[in-house]
Parts: C-alpha cells; sequence; structure tokens
C-alpha cells in the first residue's frame, strides 16, 4: 500500500483543476446517492436491520478470537487451510508461497480490496507470476497502472474514450480497425480477454465480504461475475480477507447483505452472491481441488477495544464516499490511500501509522453524512477527530500553528481576559475589512483566502449580543 | 514471515489482549457456541413474508425487473415447449448443457426431439445451459443453485444463456427460509462446495456506470416456473 503522506495537497490540487475528474464524479452524485435512497425507501424495515447489523458485527468483534477459532476449524475438517497473516508482508509471501507450492503462472483474481491493500498483484508479478484482475473496473486500474479510485467503482474517473485508448495499447493482435466506441463494445472485448485468462489460470484469488463461522463459507457480492468464475474454474482457490470479515451464522449473513447492496449501488441484491465452501467434493464435476485461506491482520487486532473498533464493523459498501462532499470534490485517488474517502480516512492511519496519513483525517467538513448513511453505523467523524488529537499530540503540528493554539487556549480558558480581547478584535476585523464583509486576502490565511473570501466579523460578539439582548428583556 | 502456528497464536493473542479477554472465558465460549448453534433470526422484512401465490407473483417481478426474462409454464411438456422456442427464437443451435438433475431428466424430452442434450461440466463452446435451482427467495427475485454433479456451478457462468427451472413449491418468500430448506438437504453447519444465488443475468456498470449485460456470466437469464 503507497504511503499517504504530504503529497495529499498536491494531488488535491491537481484533483480540482481536473476536469475530466470532476465531470466523472457527477455521476456518484446522480447515480449512486439517488438509486440507494430509492432502494432504502422500498425497505422499511431498512433502520431496524441496520441497529441489527452492527449488534451482529459488535458480538462478533468481542468475540472475534472465538469465532475465528470456530471457523478454522471448519475449513480444516474439509480438507482446506487457513493461514494467519500479522503483516501485510506475511500476506504477500503466503500467497505467493501458496501460488508457487501449486506451480501457478497464471493467476485469477476477483475484486478484493485487502489485495490492494497489501499490494498483492505487484509482489507476484515481480516473483515472475503473472496476477489478472478480472473484475472490469479492477481490470482497468490495472492496465493503466493505477489503484481504484472508489471501493465499489474502480474507474469512476475515467471516461469510455480513455478505456478504449487503454485497451487498443493492451490488447495486441486485434484489429486496429475494430469498434470501441460504447461500453458495450468495450464490456464484450474485456469480456473475451478474460475468458481465455480464467480458463488457463492455475490458481484463482478472491476477496471476501464475510466470512462464515458457521459454515466456512466465504461469501462475495458482485454483478458482473468475476467471483464465481475466479473460485471455480482454477484448480487451487486462496481467500484472501482480513480478520475482522467474519460473521456467525448465515442468518447474520442474511441481514448484512440487505444493508449492503441497497447502501453500494442501490440495488435490492446483487446479481450474483456466492458462497464457497471449500474444496470440490467427491462428485463435484468442477470446482478447485485445493482451498486456501489467508486471514490478514496487519494492523486490525490492535484496533480492538479501543475507540478504532467501530471502524472493524465496516462491511465497505462505499456509500460514505458516494455521500463525502470532499471524496465528491476531490474523487478517491488523491487520498493516496487504497482506501478514500471517510471510511479511508479512518482505516489508513490505523493500518499505516498516523505518521503517513496525518492529512487524511482533517480531510473533512465534519458534516456527518458518513456517519448518517453509514449501514454499519461507524461514527466516522469522531473517530476522525480522534485521530487528530492523537496526530497534534505527537507534536508533529507546525510550531507556529501550535504556538497560537496555546495562546488561545490560555484565553479561551480565561474568560475575564477573552471576553474583552475578543470585544476588541472584533470591531477591529470589522472594520478592516472595510464594509465588504469579507476578507478576499489574510495573512496567514493565504490557504483560506486563496479559494475563497474569508466572512468578517459583523461588529459585536456574541458576549456582547447577548449581555445586551438581556437587559433588554429585563428593562 | 514467523512459522505458521507461530503466526496463528501471535494474531490471536493480540486479539485476546486488545479485548482484555482470557483463552479459557467459559462464559464467551457458550455465547458463541450457542449462537452457531441457534442460529437465530434478524429481522425478516414484510416483503419478504407472502402467501405461496404472492412469492410466485413477487419472484417473477423482481428477476424480471432485474433483467431475467421470466415463463410460468403449466405442464412440464409446456416446459420442454418453452425451452425449444427460447433457443429457436435466439437463433441458437438446438443443444443444451445440462448435469445429471432427476427432477431435469424427467422432464418429457420427447416433445423436443431435435435439441441434443449434452451432460457434465460446461465448456467453453456451449451457448445454452439448463440448470435447477433447489429454492428461491421471492424478497429479491434470488435463485438458489447448489454445485454438485446434479447442477455443476460452471453452468451458471460460462454459456450466454442461461436457463434455470424451479419449481412452484420451491419459492420461498425470505432467504432465511430458502437456507432453511438448504440446511433440510444439507444438514446443519454444512453446505455444498458452492451455493450460487442468483438474482438476474451477469450485468456491470463499470464504465461511465452505463449498464451492460453480459460482463462476464450469462447475457441472459432465462427462469422457468413450473407448478
Amino acid at each position: 500500500m503507497k504511503d499517504a503522506t504530504d503529497s495529499f495537497k498536491r494531488s488535491v490540487a491537481e484533483a480540482l483543476a481536473d476536469t475530466e475528474l470532476q465531470r466523472a464524479l457527477q455521476n456518484v452524485k446522480s447515480g449512486f446517492i439517488v438509486k440507494s435512497a430509492a432502494a432504502k425507501a422500498k425497505l422499511p424495515e431498512f433502520g431496524t436491520l441496520r441497529a441489527e447489523a452492527r449488534a451482529i458485527k459488535d458480538h462478533t468483534l468481542t468475540h472475534l478470537d472465538l469465532y475465528l477459532e470456530a471457523y478454522e476449524r471448519k475449513v480444516v475438517e474439509s480438507g482446506g487451510q487457513v493461514h494467519f497473516a500479522e503483516t501485510a508482508a506475511d500476506a504477500r509471501d503466503i500467497v505467493l508461497k501458496l501460488c508457487r507450492e501449486h506451480g501457478a503462472k497464471l493467476v485469477v483474481k476477483g475484486k478484493s480490496m485487502v489485495s490492494e491493500e497489501i499490494g498483492l498483484n505487484a509482489h507476484l508479478q515481480a516473483a515472475g507470476i503473472e496476477a489478472v484482475e478480472t473484475d472490469l473496473g479492477e481490470y482497468i486500474v490495472q492496465l493503466r497502472g493505477e489503484t481504484p479510485s472508489h471501493i465499489i467503482a474502480p474507474v469512476i474517473h475515467l471516461n469510455k474514450e480513455t478505456i478504449a485508448a487503454d485497451f487498443r495499447r493492451a490488447h495486441r493482435g486485434r484489429p486496429t480497425s475494430r469498434r470501441l466506441n460504447d461500453p458495450q463494445d468495450l464490456v464484450a472485448e474485456a469480456r473475451a480477454v478474460l475468458r481465455e485468462k480464467f480458463l488457463a489460470a492455475d490458481v484463482g484469488i478472491t476477496g471476501a465480504n464475510l466470512l462464515l463461522a458457521e459454515t466456512r463459507s466465504s461469501v462475495i457480492v458482485t454483478s458482473e461475475g468475476p467471483g464465481p468464475l475466479t473460485s471455480t474454474l482454477p484448480r487451487t482457490h486462496i481467500v484472501i480477507a482480513s480478520i475482522a470479515k467474519i460473521v456467525p451464522t448465515l442468518e447474520d449473513a442474511c441481514t448484512i447483505l440487505r444493508l449492503l447492496a441497497r447502501s453500494a449501488t442501490g440495488q435490492e441484491i446483487t446479481t450474483y452472491t456466492t458462497f464457497a465452501t471449500g474444496p470440490r467434493r467427491g462428485d463435484d464435476p468442477d470446482g478447485p481441488t485445493a482451498y486456501h485461506v489467508v486471514l490478514v491482520d496487519n494492523g486490525r487486532s490492535e484496533m480492538l477495544g479501543g475507540v478504532f473498533q467501530d471502524m472493524l464493523r465496516c462491511i465497505r459498501c462505499g456509500a460514505c464516499l458516494n455521500h463525502c462532499p470532499v471524496y465528491g470534490a476531490i474523487g478517491g485517488h488523491a487520498y493516496g490511500s487504497v482506501y478514500p474517502g471517510p471510511m479511508g480516512a479512518v482505516l489508513t492511519p490505523a493500518l499505516q501509522g498516523i505518521d503517513h496519513a496525518r492529512d487524511l483525517p482533517n480531510a473533512s467538513s465534519f458534516c456527518g453524512r458518513c456517519e448518517e448513511v453509514c449501514p454499519m453505523s461507524i461514527p466516522l467523524p469522531s473517530m476522525m477527530r480522534a485521530w487528530r488529537e492523537r496526530d497534534f499530540a505527537q507534536g508533529k503540528r507546525s510550531r507556529i500553528g501550535r504556538l497560537a493554539f496555546k495562546v488561545w487556549a490560555f484565553a479561551a480558558k480565561r474568560p475575564r481576559l477573552y471576553h474583552p480581547l475578543a470585544g476588541m478584535s472584533v470591531p477591529l476585523l470589522a472594520r478592516l475589512a472595510g464594509g465588504r464583509g469579507h476578507f478576499n486576502r489574510l495573512p496567514f490565511a493565504k490557504a483560506w483566502t486563496g479559494t475563497r473570501d474569508l466572512p468578517a466579523p459583523e461588529g459585536k460578539t456574541f458576549q456582547q449580543l447577548y449581555a445586551k439582548a438581556r437587559r433588554r428583556h429585563r428593562q | 514471515m514467523s512459522a505458521p502456528d507461530e503466526a496463528r497464536a501471535i494474531v490471536l493473542a493480540r486479539i485476546r489482549s486488545a479485548l482484555g479477554v482470557a483463552t479459557l472465558d467459559r462464559a464467551r465460549r457458550s455465547a458463541v457456541a450457542r449462537r452457531l448453534e441457534r442460529h437465530p433470526r434478524g429481522t425478516i422484512p414484510a416483503q419478504a413474508v407472502q402467501s405461496p401465490a404472492g412469492c410466485i407473483a413477487r419472484l417473477s417481478e423482481m428477476l424480471t425487473k432485474q433483467g431475467a426474462e421470466v415463463a410460468r409454464v403449466a405442464t412440464p411438456e409446456d416446459a420442454v415447449h418453452a425451452i425449444a422456442s427460447y433457443l429457436s427464437s435466439n437463433n441458437l443451435p438446438p443443444r443444451l448443457r445440462m448435469g445429471s438433475d432427476l427432477r431435469l431428466a424427467a422432464l418429457p424430452w420427447r416433445e423436443a426431439w431435435d435439441i441434443g442434450r449434452v451432460f457434465g461440466r460446461a465448456e467453453p463452446t456451449d451457448k445454452a445451459c439448463l440448470s435447477r435451482a433447489l429454492v428461491a427467495a421471492a424478497e429479491t427475485g434470488t435463485l438458489f443453485l447448489a454445485s454438485g454433479a446434479e447442477n455443476p456451478t460452471t453452468l451458471n457462468f460460462l454459456p450466454e444463456i442461461h436457463m434455470v427451472l424451479i419449481r412452484a413449491s420451491d419459492i420461498v418468500g425470505s432467504y432465511e427460509e430458502a437456507w432453511g430448506r438448504l440446511r433440510g438437504v444439507y444438514g446443519e453447519r454444512s453446505l455444498p462446495r458452492s451455493v450460487n444465488l442468483i438474482s438476474g443475468p451477469s450485468r456491470t456498470a463499470d464504465i461511465e456506470q452505463t449498464i451492460v449485460r453480459g460482463a462476464h456470466g450469462p447475457r441472459r437469464l432465462f427462469v422457468l416456473i413450473l407448478p
């Protein structure tokens, strides 16, 4: 996973200036938001289900060790293997080792955010194993050497002309005169190219939306069908999932699945929901003969029992991205993390350390929409605030900034000092603004006034107005 | 990279220490065992609770909305005729891939003597496949297809056209009832290798949010409901 460091501000500026990206981001608003609201309106029990889903995950997380053990026992019973990975590097190495053991030259992959998180493709490529993404969006992103810009719509930042150019460059040996004008043409070509990969692959790697302790199943939702093809055609199936994907039972899966598609794309259900449960059985004519599960920790166990535990309820629906005004303005890539938007602003510092992601929890207007639409009721704004506090406590912010806050805090804690000071400076600022009511430019506030005006105070402080109103009231 | 058992022990120990729990806490263990054994149901939406006729109507409605074609046939003979005319009206050769499902085998195939049936897992060249859904949940128009020699999983995903037969008596309201049927067939805490919930033909909206059918799986899904 790429470091989400100080490049953030530069990426934001680039994103805001990118007209193509800005056009594409309008699709998020007109598409996902409207459809999701309509789907929720058709399910009056949505609120109840949301509360129940939260309780399911809370119960699972507080018993996570035991559910992982129960899940593992079931997998092993059926001839599969479970591998625990402490870190991203461990997870990469485990998957590589499994691929080598199964003699893999070509690996097909279903959509998996955790594999993006651990940088799996690059690791396999470096070892001479071709790893091909098969989810259409992920495939296009891979051709371009990018990361997804949205967790459920990876190429939301691209238009069809760009994708057609990518296909012409990457798919050699096809007639140059072929038609690639419409999404239909592009999908048909990708289908043909990827079908060959599916049939030739030695190993299939999928992620998991859920892992079920009851039946040892891994659950994948998809509209296109790359997941089930990946888990059916190759000889070996490897599931890679974070330890937070476990839920107890099929009934628990039902409750969560009722929320997932409605919150994500606004469908009532995704076209395919696949429950894959181990290797081929006695009379199975198809399916893999070997089955492995790689359970990735990579910082998650340390989130338990603390302020960030609630983040582990996340089911990766992307609703918080879709509804976030900051995501809507800059898109996913500017975050510099495979997890963008509000969920990424909380998760990325937990996975990489706040040192590597300090701008992300600040990239928020704190409007609270993310928490409102989160099907798992994750308190994203308060967790972003918690990261800000930790970052500040580490003392890495600029000295002038810290000094300014210290001075302000000193005064703010002493009302007898604060009120007269405020009473003097407010009219002063009002006069400086010279009747315009705002500043176009202000020293020490260039970052603000560079893109918008700063409103000037109107003459009196709240305390002064309050005191005056009270006097009038008494009279 | 630490040894496999060591990594497992470390991750579990980290979880326990973060949660502040002991390994052998009886109350926690029995809470987990109880939940797995009893698998309590959550709230089932009212739209999933219907009369048998209501279930059939909702299943058809939802599947149609999600891009599938649905035919309600009165007799097994009609089912075979519907399959034959679907193939011919789509200019497909009269050839059908299927598994060893007994109920499919028992259909009166003599009614369409020209349909060549081939058996076993799907091959890349197969244009049309026929499966039987074990059960279907009306709430979102969702067919449950179980893997095995009767209905190999490749039939669901490789062909361009997937036909699925479902008996009216196998249409239930909610997902929970559908899983109940599967538990009845496969036992508690046990599922076939793969259960595929299918609610329409394959589609993608990845490119400019334009919906295109037939992304990786079948372009068309034809569902036959038989009394």
